[in-house]
């Protein structure tokens, strides 16, 4: 099948490569960029298991064409962290005991990431609908509540120590 | 120079040793999306293998045209069964004592079967391989109900069968019969029966569902032609049992193949199964010489890889007037699909059904399960559970609400009345289990006392009161007890292979230490957990204990992770070859201080000389010693294996009460709170234990709520996607209270009985008991899972209930 040329910048770092048009954004990640932590679940949209983030907004990257990401920037698990200090979600999903098996754990905290700029100051019942697209069979969702309440928390106290 | 004193509780602080909610060691990787699943792995040159699958339920084949699918560029070869006939590989044995299709021999069982397989340089060609290969089908008739399946005339299933009147369980008494299985003593219940005056009865039927963890089955295998050695990266819960029958099905020795299950994303029972995508991708990589991927996709892990339940239950308790239950008889037809491939000790064809007594002193019981073949996907696991033990808690607290409800009796009253006393244990039921240990009676009184029963019951009685009242409210109450920690070798093997667990732990000369272990972590936090019992044994922080499993050339052979038998066996094993090293500590430590070992005492991380606390050795000054300068004739070295083989089992114990608000108009049940309380025995980290909990009724909520997988007449299953098959999101999803009791189990060396799976088995009759009490007052004693709203509301029409 005849490729074609993207350009898209994963974490930051600018890729330039030729891939089959009917190429999942998802497979692009895992199998041409080595970035494995986005997973396949479901392959219906429905788990969440491979959220990113694309141009701000989060992305269910088994249901989305590589080719589609031609010029855009996309962020993974794996650049959540900045210099080796973690992101305040991963931090409160470590703390809270926000995961088990960790398969889901990926998704999960990409969309964490994104709902919290969309909604610094959720209740429970915000972040419980705000996470609804990502599916976890081990945890029963108490402790990623708790997860995101010590992110959302510290975020802001990040914020305001900078402000 | 020692260092700087501490108290004792410091330094045992100081160890996160059992009891300590010590945050988990395996986190770091996985949110850093750095955790090593099968699908991460590649290695090079490696082929990726798809499977061509049977759009029939029941068919012969006539037919399988390759050469399409062979001419497409980048397509390496194409499998049937009869290209694995030459190597006998085209069927397997079960775990059960049947066989199974690896690829479909003439004939389709079920559908979506594994019919060929394709392998491609990449999983696109492969996919589109799969769809180049023609299949000629004649479809014959379909045979789904299992009571169907036994009717004489029924379509004869397995062909492979044919004469053969007795199976590994006993005799066949047709051709779609499997086996029947008894337990108990059917003349003592008889006679029970025979006099009661009080009897009831209630059929019941729990739906076949699917454990579906969040990653599906898959396998890389790497065979290299030129040193003999097969490796496989396999989804399993069970890698050293894997490795044996590779062997013995392959032929290779069992020193030449290695298994590894790295990191799993779940399992619940869906990865103990030996499946053929397995074995294909196997066979493939032997037969090209190149490592092959294969990795199922969500509809073929829900339509073929190891359904759960499908039992259809018929109970009967007698007991005298006053609700003290004298006898119990169950019958049981389950549905086994087209193979007999359960996941159960060899000796118990039912699993551990027969403890179906429940937590009750029932002095006579019997109970028979009938297996019967019909056109579905073969499984049978255990779903989050001990081998059948979620039908059997389902049956038995089912059972005594029928009866509370037949007697106009409290269902805490009922079961107050019925319950094992504390001094009874340990107590030796009517179907020959001894239940180690237990305290129904405090436990529950502590669950009334935390949710106010009296008043729910008043709140209740005053909505049941108001002909207005937009929503009816249920009360659910199960006091459930599991059978756990499969088990002694007397009673339990696998396909012969005892089911003990293991353990080998090295002290390294600098006083960090390794632990090995026979089971694997799917998510249960295994890598902190077992730590913790090292660093309680033997007074090494748990911080520097790394724990390792799943790769069979490495860890001490053992039987897996499945039925909560991780803590009650490899725990045991854990703390008793710690105790092994801590004796042989106890002699450097005497050689080293120049006293008698009974001078010594032990303190949290050290031995000291009696009555002279500055006189001391810790176990990091122990193991220096033990590898530099050792006692005059003794071997070097710190370390220590058990192979533990458990005396019994533990039986973990629960009282869950659940309040559900059903909305008149729309049948929407709203679980309004959720009140569990657990006793696991001893606590080893009460963080995960809680986060085991909230998982296992989440699952629970999922089957008694959604789950299940329909089929129509002709074997289409009709819910295979997360379209279709419900797991909850966090919306759904109620808050969960969780409370505790600590009766430890004494014959286990730390005490502790097992948790993960007692919310997932005492979650789900809570849920329908809820459902059901709230149309109790109309005089209904049952309906069946799923509890969905359009089940729930037409239930609200049939009793002139719906607003």
């Amino acid at each position: 099948m005849a490729k074609k040329l993207i350009n898209v910048t994963v974490n930051g770092k600018q890729q330039e490569k030729a891939v089959e048009p009917r190429t999942l954004l998802i497979h692009f990640l895992r199998e041409e960029l080595n970035l494995t932590g986005a997973h396949i679940g479901c392959e219906t949209s429905h788990c969440g298991a491979c959220t990113v983030d694309i141009d701000g907004r989060s992305v269910k990257s088994c249901t989305h064409l590589a080719v589609q990401c031609d010029g855009s920037e996309v962020l993974t698990v794996e650049g959540l962290a900045n210099k080796g200090v973690l992101h305040a979600v991963q931090e409160g999903f470590y703390q809270e005991h926000g995961l088990q098996c960790g398969f889901c754990t990926p998704g999960m905290l990409m969309r964490a990431y994104r709902f919290l700029q969309e909604n610094p100051n959720p209740t429970e019942a915000e972040i419980r609908m705000g996470m609804s697209g990502n599916l976890c069979r081990c945890t029963g969702y108490q402790n990623i509540v708790k997860a995101v309440q010590y992110a959302a928390k510290k975020l802001q106290e990040q914020a305001t120590a900078t402000a | 120079m020692n260092a700087p004193v501490q108290t004792a509780e410091a330094r045992e602080i100081a160890l996160a040793g059992m009891g300590a909610s010590r945050l988990r060691k395996e986190d770091a990787r996985f949110i850093q999306g750095k955790g090593n699943y099968v699908d991460d792995i590649k290695m090079p040159g490696m082929l990726h293998m798809d499977i061509v699958r049977a759009p029939v339920a029941h068919a012969r084949i006539k037919k399988i045209n390759k050469e399409a699918a062979l001419a497409m560029p980048g397509v390496h070869a194409v499998l049937t069964a009869d290209d694995l006939k030459p190597l006998k590989l085209h069927w397997m044995p079960t775990l059960a004592g049947d066989v199974a299709a690896v690829l479909a021999d003439e004939k389709v069982h079920f559908q979506m079967q594994e019919v060929a397989i394709v392998i491609a340089d990449d999983r696109y060609i492969a996919a589109d391989a799969v769809e180049a290969v023609e299949v000629e089908y004649e479809e014959l008739p379909v045979v789904i109900d299992p009571y169907d399946a036994l009717k004489p005339d029924a379509p004869v299933l397995r062909e492979d069968l044919a004469g053969k009147t007795s199976g590994a369980h006993g005799p066949r008494e047709h051709h779609n019969h499997i086996f029947t299985w008894e337990a108990g003593d059917k003349a003592a219940a008889d006679a029970a029966f025979a006099n009661a005056p009080v009897k009831v009865s209630q059929h019941m039927y729990y739906p076949r569902v699917h454990p579906c963890p969040l990653e599906t089955c898959g396998c890389v295998a790497s065979f290299d032609p030129i040193k003999g050695d097969l490796t496989a990266y396999i989804t399993s819960q069970a890698p050293h049992v894997v490795r044996t029958v590779v062997s013995m099905l392959s032929g290779i020795p069992e020193s030449k193949v290695r298994i590894v299950s790295p990191d799993i994303g779940g399992g619940f029972g869906n990865k103990v199964g030996i499946y053929p995508g397995y074995v294909c991708a196997i066979v493939a990589s032997i037969v090209l010489g190149r490592p092959v991927k294969w990795v199922e996709d969500r509809v073929e892990n829900i339509s073929t890889t190891a359904f759960a339940r499908d039992y259809h239950m018929d109970g009967e308790l007698a007991a005298t007037p006053d609700g003290k239950i004298i006898g119990m008889r169950v019958n049981v037809v389950a549905d086994h699909g087209a193979f007999d491939a359960c996941a159960d000790p060899t000796k118990f064809p039912a699993g551990l059904f027969h403890i179906c007594s429940g937590s009750y002193d029932i002095p006579a019981a019997h109970c028979s399960v009938k297996g019967v073949y019909t056109n579905k996907a073969p499984g049978g696991v255990a779903y989050r559970c001990s081998f059948r033990v979620t039908e059997a808690v389902y049956l038995i607290e089912r059972m005594v609400d029928v009866l509370a409800q037949k007697l106009g009796m409290d269902k805490a009253t009922i079961r107050e009345k019925n319950f094992i006393k504390k001094e009874q244990f340990p107590y030796t039921s009517a179907f020959g289990f001894e239940y180690d240990s237990g305290d129904y009676h405090m436990a529950l009184k502590k669950v009334l006392d935390a949710v106010d029963y009296p008043a729910l019951r008043a709140e209740q009685a005053a909505k049941r009161a108001d002909p207005n009242s937009p929503t009816l409210m249920g009360i659910g109450l199960v006091t459930f007890t599991e059978v756990v920690g499969a088990g002694p070798s007397k009673m339990c093997d696998i396909l012969g292979v005892g089911m003990f667990d293991s353990c080998e732990i090295r002290i390294h000369p600098t006083g960090s230490a390794i632990a090995r272990m026979g089971t694997i972590t799917q998510g249960q936090g295994h890598q902190t957990t077992y730590a913790q019992i090292i660093a309680t044994e033997l007074g090494i922080p748990s911080e520097v204990i790394q724990v390792e499993e799943g790769d069979t050339s490495t860890a001490p052979y053992g039987l897996g992770t499945y039925g909560s038998r991780s803590t009650p066996v490899a725990g045991a094993a854990i703390a008793l070859a710690a105790r092994k090293i801590h004796a042989k500590a106890r002699k450097i430590a005497a050689h080293m201080l120049e006293v008698s070992e009974n001078d010594l005492d032990w303190e949290v991380d050290r031995f000291k000389v009696k009555g002279d606390d500055s006189k001391f050795k810790t176990m990091a000054d122990i193991a220096w010693q033990s590898y530099h300068q050792p006692p005059a004739g003794m071997e070097p070295g710190l370390e220590a294996v058990h192979y533990y083989d458990p005396p019994n089992f533990t039986y973990p114990f629960g009282i869950y009460l659940c309040v559900v608000d059903i909305d008149r108009a729309t049948g929407e049940t709203k679980v309004r709170r959720f009140y569990a309380l657990d006793d696991c025995g001893t606590r080893i980290n009460p963080m995960i234990i809680d986060g085991q909990i909230h998982g296992g009724l989440t699952e629970g909520f999922a089957v008694a709520m959604g789950q299940q997988m329909p089929f129509d007449a002709q074997g289409n299953l009709l819910g295979n996607t997360l379209m279709d098959y419900f797991l909850p999101t966090a919306v759904e999803t109620p808050k969960w209270e969780t409370d505790h009791t600590v009766t430890p189990s004494p014959h286990h060396p730390i005490g502790a009985k097992g948790v993960a799976e007692s919310p997932h088995v005492g979650s789900i009759p809570t849920f329908t008991a809820a459902v059901v009490d709230a149309f109790a007052h109309v005089g209904v004693t049952h309906l069946d899972m799923p509890h969905t709203s359009f089940r729930v509301w037409k239930s609200l029409k049939e009793h002139n209930l719906a607003l």
